[in-house]
């Protein structure tokens, strides 16, 4: 019944998949992280912010918001390896070819982290004030209140628009298929022309995906069900 | 800076704008027409046909709509290619284009993300509106026609402009399977001229501003229609 043609070894594209799935998932997981990190930034500029990193973070998150991802994809990917390669060329480093994975890597979390400061800004927004404010006649500085008070009561408002991004950013890496040559679908698209089985091979790929979002979906519920612990009634 | 490109392409760069708008409108039309029985059935249909709902929306948002088009494109086509019976028939002119599966995709894509959102809009209207409206006499399809579809509609209205911005940020994908939107247009512009950023930067500002004009349009839309909020 199972197909040899998906079978592992020197007749299948089995561990060829197998990798795809392996550099879909580790580029969706870095690129999820810089997204984190640069949501918590933009968040931060955008709400605390003087009015130069208001006004970035601003630009930031409608541009990113605005244009087609693909698009994006294409701009970044150009301007980031070029850019790289200018500023080599001042240090007297010769151009360099930018590593596939780790492009996609930087691209996906930029457009990510767009993202990520709309949810972190929203969800910061709805911590109520008051405690905000006892921790600040506790005598606590700025980076204290928010490690110990605005993190951790942000965390369960934040985390619906987090899971939902997650989703997301493994969906979008199917998008480097058209830059790069690393992950499952650009392995599908050439696997597919190679044994003109297009199909097969665009079946069984959209399987793996939605393998991967089922798990992830039940995970993110037994994190959310452990965060929302906290929150009478809404769990 | 180099632009001198511009005059050539600009009437081809025309047609690209409005093959974008054709694949929203369509893509929107079509996936809206798919949504409303895919939600009705999930709140009141019998069980077996709400699973089935629940279903084909856990398939359109579990994977990638890329994957879905080149489903569609590669391997359907390829299917309906074997047949000569299909490839002589009157259809083939439409089955041959990459037009008809972008709509086709956008539209099942589009059916499987609003139809999880009607669902939660038929879900919002009041239970005392619908009851009053069976007490009046009302048989269940016009209940749905005057009461529950306008007001579930009214509820969404705001998700579903959030929803038009996203698959306008779709269509892009189009140009993968041959179809000169405005970002097939870009390409062609990129592979005739070498041009890196030039074109590029055109495109994000010319999606930019279909962007501000939906969000225009469904600004007004809202005001228009009367709610109590």
């Amino acid at each position: 019944m199972f197909p040899e043609i998906l079978s592992f070894g020197e007749k299948g594209f089995g561990d060829e998949l197998l990798r795809g799935t392996q550099y879909t998932l580790l580029i969706s997981a870095f690129a999820y992280l810089l997204g984190v990190a640069l949501g918590l930034l933009g968040a931060s500029a955008k709400l605390y912010g003087g009015p130069m990193s208001r006004g970035i973070g601003g630009i930031y998150t409608s541009i990113v918001r605005s244009v087609p991802e693909l698009v994006l994809i294409l701009i970044l990917y150009f301007a980031g390896t070029r850019g790289l390669n200018t500023l080599l060329g001042f240090i007297g480093v010769g151009p360099v070819e930018v590593n596939a994975t780790l492009a996609a890597i930087v691209v996906l979390g930029v457009v990510q982290g767009a993202y990520h400061t709309e949810v972190f800004r929203a969800a910061i927004l709805a911590v109520p004030p008051g405690q905000i404010e006892a921790g600040r006649a506790f005598g606590m500085g700025r980076l204290l209140i928010f490690r110990r008070i605005i993190g951790p009561a942000m965390l369960p408002n934040a985390i619906p628009g987090l899971s939902n991004l997650w989703l997301i950013v493994i969906k979008d890496t199917a998008l480097v298929a058209v830059v790069g040559n690393v992950e499952l679908l650009s392995i599908t698209a050439s696997a597919a022309a190679f044994t003109k089985k297009y199909m097969l091979f665009y079946l069984a790929t959209a399987l793996i995906y939605l393998t991967i979002t089922l798990v992830s979906s039940y995970l993110i519920g037994l994190v959310e069900r452990r965060y929302r612990r906290g929150q009478a009634g809404l769990a | 800076m180099n632009w001198s490109w511009f005059p050539e392409y600009f009437p081809l760069l025309l047609q690209g704008i409005w093959l974008t708008i054709q694949l929203l409108v369509l893509s929107m039309v079509f996936g809206l027409i798919i949504a409303v029985p895919v939600g009705l059935v999930q709140v009141t249909g019998p069980r077996w046909l709400g699973a089935i709902a629940r279903g084909y929306c856990t398939l359109m948002r579990g994977t990638p709509l890329l994957v879905q088009l080149w489903l569609l494109y590669f391997g359907l086509g390829s299917v309906f290619a074997s047949y000569p019976e299909i490839r002589q028939s009157v259809f083939w002119p439409v089955l041959r284009e990459g037009y008809f599966y972008a709509v086709l995709a956008f539209s099942l894509n589009e059916g499987g993300y609003a139809g999880e959102i009607m669902r939660g809009a038929f879900l919002s209207v009041p239970k005392g509106e619908l009851e009053s409206a069976r007490a009046f006499g009302m048989s269940p399809w016009r209940v749905l026609r005057r009461i529950w579809l306008p007001r579930a509609f009214r509820n969404v209205l705001p998700t579903l402009a959030g929803e038009t911005v996203l698959m306008l940020k779709a269509t892009p994908l189009a140009a993968t399977v041959t179809v000169l939107d405005i970002f097939g247009v870009i390409l062609r512009v990129r592979q005739n001229t070498y041009l890196t950023y030039e074109p590029l930067l055109l495109a994000a500002a010319l999606y930019m501003v279909i962007t501000l004009v939906i969000t225009q349009m469904f600004a007004r839309i809202e005001s228009r229609v009367p709610s109590r909020r």
